[in-house]
């Protein structure tokens, strides 16, 4: 009898726990949105913040992003792809792949603060650099890396034997056989962690603050040259970007409307992040049923 | 015997595939060489960052002569008096503190999530609980230091009577972040239990809580002590959203509704106030090797489990 309550009791206090963890989901989300909600507008997205003054916007920041984004995944997507071949295609059991590996697990339990305080050493003092884009994409690539090779070799390592054999048994290089048969095969599970990964670097911001900056200069949208000091495509310039401005406005910000516009930036990272996870469970699914013609 | 009679472009065909294809092989070698070059880079990476915030963290000792057991131990941190103390012991003791806190707040719920998943209701686990602890990870550091910031800090300051900024916010923020970290490695775990445990256990009368309690929690323990101890060293290393509601004071607390600082959280505050090669500057360089050192910790941690669970097994 004793046994059965106990089992009963069990039960409940597990749904509970699934119950609560909903429920904060659900909670932080709707918080989050509900606070930020009457902030999202044209003006707030595009419309420069103002340090002192109430009714500034989070363009350069939101800018900022997306750009940095595109700079770090353009270094580290090469980089993850080719380590992540090494790993599954070639890696030999010895020494070295033991030390690649523990590598990569150090690398990915590594606090993205220290990363950061090591692109600030190497990346914005030994270059000379400065807080610029570029270094704070190098940082964000440091950190990203181990995600994207682990995310490229499981997925190679998922394409089925069969149809690599096939190619080498054609007379097919090896490095052909993985360039035109394996990596098309594994593309769903490399752009889904690579969509994922990006929703990572969206919302960092403890690797960005001694890399890329705590500042934008004021933004020339009317210029697209790669290296004027105003030109938002100059990777060589500082930028803020919209989760370290989260953070900045909330511990020192000095306008009227701080809060406002820390509900707002929150709101809109909170959408973006979403809006990545969402796409890569779609697309996730949309190329599984393309390659596979629909059976599941 | 019969002779071989070849046509004249069988034999071309049989040449090209004896003899070897200058072109293929320049890019089959090359392309490995790029592979292991991607690979070889992660090593390079991880030995330039210990090299280079150990050489900078060491010269707080070697340069500007304070000695390690004291900048360890002492409590007093005040870099700008006269004369300068840098002791870092409340940092150290703030980080261990909350990370504790956030284990002990997260790791029950975590667990007891991944049996929800895999041993209850692996229907409902798999099509809403696995997504929403998905959508957790996801959440960035910041949102959960904003969301602490506006909705927890006053929440404890009415409560209590308090500032507010304090260990308990700091350890529930951070129980909240690695809730998901616990929860899908330890739901690995537990699906790895072959089903034929379960089985047995259940054959011989038992029910389903004390074949999870005896049998499948208890089979699946190296696997749920990973999921801890990673979710402790992300805990550890987290640095905005814990300075943003711990109120960064360098006291040592008294009760869990005190302010506290974190290594994570001084080094934020100061790195970007102080000037570079200062001992002061070099004390905070010291504290990011300290950080370091952990995270080298908990993975020696993590593969000592791991080598546990292979015994076992």
């Amino acid at each position: 009898m004793r046994a059965k309550i106990m089992d009963r009791a069990a039960t409940v206090i597990l749904t509970l726990i699934a119950v609560l963890i909903i429920g904060t989901l659900v909670g932080l989300l709707g918080f989050i949105l509900t606070q930020g909600w009457h902030k999202l507008n044209l003006d707030f997205l595009t419309s420069p913040p103002d340090i002192v003054k109430a009714g500034g916007g989070i363009g350069p920041q939101l800018f900022n992003s997306l750009y940095l984004l595109v700079l770090t995944m353009v270094i580290a997507l090469p980089l993850g792809l080719g380590a992540g071949i090494y790993m599954a295609e070639y890696a030999p059991d010895n020494k070295f792949t033991q030390f690649i590996r523990m590598s990569i697990e150090v690398l990915s339990s590594l606090p993205s603060i220290v990363v950061g305080l090591f692109g600030l050493l190497v990346f914005v003092n030994m270059t000379g650099w400065g807080y610029t884009l570029f270094s704070g994409a190098l940082a964000l690539t440091v950190f990203n890396l181990p995600l994207l090779v682990r995310v490229t070799e499981d997925a190679i390592r998922n394409v089925p034997r069969s149809q690599k054999e096939a190619s080498l048994a054609l007379g097919i290089t090896k490095w052909r056989t993985i360039v035109s048969v394996i990596l098309p095969a594994a593309l769903p599970g490399i752009l889904t962690g690579t969509i994922l990964a990006s929703g990572r670097v969206f919302g960092e911001a403890a690797a960005l603050l001694f890399t890329a900056g705590m500042s934008s200069p004021d933004l020339d949208f009317s210029q697209f040259s790669l290296s004027g000091p105003t030109s938002p495509l100059n990777p060589f310039r500082p930028a803020e970007t919209l989760a370290v401005h989260i953070w900045k406005v909330n511990s020192e910000g000095l306008a009227p409307d701080a809060r406002d516009v820390a509900d707002g930036a929150a709101a809109v990272l909170i959408i973006a992040v979403l809006l990545f996870n969402l796409s890569a469970r779609w697309f996730g699914a949309w190329i599984y049923k393309k390659m596979t013609s629909g059976a599941n | 015997m019969t002779h071989r009679t070849d046509t004249p472009s069988q034999s071309g065909i049989a040449r090209k595939m004896l003899t070897s294809n200058k072109r293929q092989w320049t890019e089959n070698v090359t392309g490995r060489l790029i592979a292991t070059v991607c690979a070889a880079l992660l090593i390079i990476v991880v030995l330039s960052i210990t090299y280079f915030i150990a050489s900078k963290g060491l010269s707080t000792f070697f340069v500007n002569g304070i000695s390690i057991t004291e900048f360890l131990s002492q409590v007093k941190w005040d870099p700008e008096g006269e004369p300068a103390v840098y002791g870092v012991f409340p940092f150290i003791l703030g980080s261990f503190l909350v990370t504790t806190l956030a284990a002990l707040i997260a790791a029950p719920l975590g667990i007891g999530a991944a049996i929800f998943m895999i041993e209850l209701y692996p229907n409902f686990g798999k099509k809403v609980l696995k997504p929403v602890i998905e959508l957790l990870v996801g959440i960035p550091s910041v949102v959960y230091g904003y969301v602490g910031l506006t909705l927890l800090v006053p929440f404890i300051r009415e409560q209590f009577d308090v500032l507010g900024f304090s260990l308990l916010a700091g350890g529930l923020v951070l129980a909240l972040m690695i809730l998901p970290t616990i929860t899908s490695v330890a739901a690995d775990a537990i699906s790895a239990v072959p089903q034929d445990l379960r089985n047995a256990s259940l054959a011989l009368g038992a029910t389903r809580w004390q074949t999870i309690w005896n049998v499948v929690l208890h089979s699946s323990l190296p696997g749920c002590l990973t999921a801890i101890v990673l979710g402790m060293a992300r805990a550890f290393g987290e640095a905005l959203a814990v300075q943003m509601v711990i109120g960064n004071t360098t006291k040592l607390p008294g009760s869990l509704l005190d302010p506290i600082s974190t290594l994570t959280s001084g080094i934020t505050l100061n790195m970007g106030n102080t000037i570079q090669g200062t001992p002061y500057n070099n004390a905070l360089w010291s504290m990011a090797l300290l950080l370091l050192l952990m995270s080298f910790v908990f993975i020696m941690i993590l593969r000592i489990i791991g080598r546990k669970g292979l015994v076992n097994k």
